[in-house]
């Protein structure tokens, strides 16, 4: 089963702006309930786009740099980038459909 | 067509004890939400009120109501009602996963916070505009904000934010507050804690991120600007009675009219929590109402169906 994997200031670049394929990432923090509701739909897309997306999260708490330099300000957000740009957000708690719906236009 | 005897629509407190009510009374109960489990709590830093519980995160509470619910047979499904239908024998409840046959609804689907409907506030939520102080709060840290509101999520979670900005100015359009003694007690012994009275916000201005409001005194006509990182937005709420139009007697603000019962103009259809009229808009009278509305709905049941 795809998991996200958690992704840090150190490995952003790496594991996401340099990734072949477009990749999803969870910014979140463990004092917001709306991330607790969103974390486990996530996973569920994780495995349903296998193969196609590749999926990270992102603590805030512990790598503010990453979160100041794409301007979040609101957690949940989910950002979908594509060949190291940003080409996507998602911001605040939406039910799984919706989510699919706005990932898969993210990736047109 | 998946049929079940109470069907509850929305999942805050009201819904929730509503849910275990009705599945402990054995009936096959169904909650229906569009969301998020707990509703509004599910966005509240620390819920002090309920009795027998000091002090919990709401969304902990919601959660914990969610699940006491679950282990007594009551099924989840998320996704938005946009229809109730009257049947022959119930109901007909239409949703984007299909439609769902109810003996009983009792709909428990509360309130939205309002918007201030101002330019540049949509496209600047997420980006400084926020509805949710505990979801936000830390990334204002050291910065100087607003509130915009006078009731007790303005300054329950104008407190919240506190923690974390440097300065937080509390915007009311009114020169007092409205919120609970013991709130208003707190906010002004706050040093963080500012006020501004008499005063709405006509505009939200920024290129990418929030930058700075405009601002109205009621009393002069004056316009002034005021720089903030972020504007945090509690100006009271709207039922969220829209897809029941028509099918039950409403009152002026859109509330749903009930009886001492939480029975409503139609017979087999009975609501609780904030979406009723004359709601105290508390947890705890939310739960209740849930409890009666699912005590009565089951009477309803048995007198119709059996």
């Amino acid at each position: 089963m795809a998991k996200p994997n958690e992704v840090s200031d150190a490995t952003w670049q790496d594991s996401v702006l340099d990734a072949d394929k477009p990749v999803l990432v969870d910014f979140w923090a463990p004092w917001c309930g709306p991330c607790r509701m969103v974390a486990p739909i996530v996973e569920e897309l994780a495995d349903e786009y296998d193969g196609k997306v590749e999926f990270r999260k992102l603590n805030t708490d512990d790598n503010p740099n990453t979160a100041i330099k794409y301007g979040i300000r609101s957690i949940p957000t989910l950002l979908v980038f594509k060949g190291g740009e940003p080409v996507g957000s998602i911001i605040g708690f939406r039910p799984k459909s919706d989510l699919k719906k706005r990932l898969d236009a993210a990736l047109e | 067509m998946e049929e079940y005897e109470v069907v509850i629509i929305g999942a805050g407190p009201a819904g929730l004890a509503a849910g275990l009510y009705a599945a402990r009374g054995r009936r096959r109960t169904l909650l229906i939400e569009k969301h998020i489990t707990g509703g509004q709590i599910a966005l509240t830093s620390a819920i002090e009120n309920y009795p027998g519980i000091g002090e919990i995160n709401g969304f902990d509470l919601g959660q914990a109501m969610q699940q006491q619910a679950e282990r007594a047979g009551m099924e989840t499904v998320y996704t938005a009602v946009s229809e109730i239908v009257p049947a022959d024998d119930g109901f007909i409840l239409r949703t984007e996963e299909g439609d769902y046959a109810a003996k009983a609804v009792i709909v428990t689907a509360g309130a939205a916070y309002n918007h201030l409907n101002i330019p540049d506030e949509e496209r600047l939520t997420g980006f400084g505009v926020s509805y949710c102080g505990t979801c936000d709060a830390a990334f204002f840290k050291d910065q100087e904000v607003a509130v915009v509101g006078g009731g007790d999520a303005a300054l329950d979670e104008g407190l919240f934010v506190a923690r974390y900005a440097s300065k937080v100015t509390v915007i009311h359009r009114r020169d007092t507050l409205r919120a609970s003694a013991i709130l208003q007690e707190r906010a002004f012994a706050n040093p963080t804690m500012a006020f501004r009275w008499n005063t709405v916000v006509t505009s939200i201005d920024g290129e990418s991120q929030v930058e700075s409001l405009r601002l109205q005194d009621l009393e002069t006509k004056e316009e002034s600007d005021f720089p903030v990182g972020g504007v945090f937005i509690f100006i009271g709420q709207t039922p969220s009675t829209a897809f029941l139009e028509g099918l039950v007697d409403l009152d002026e603000a859109g509330h749903i009219l009930v009886n001492e019962w939480m029975e409503t103009s139609k017979p087999g259809i009975f609501a609780a929590g904030d979406i009723r009229s004359n709601s105290a808009r508390q947890v705890v009278s939310a739960a209740g109402d849930g409890a009666t509305a699912a005590i009565r709905a089951d009477h309803y049941i048995t007198d119709h169906y059996s």
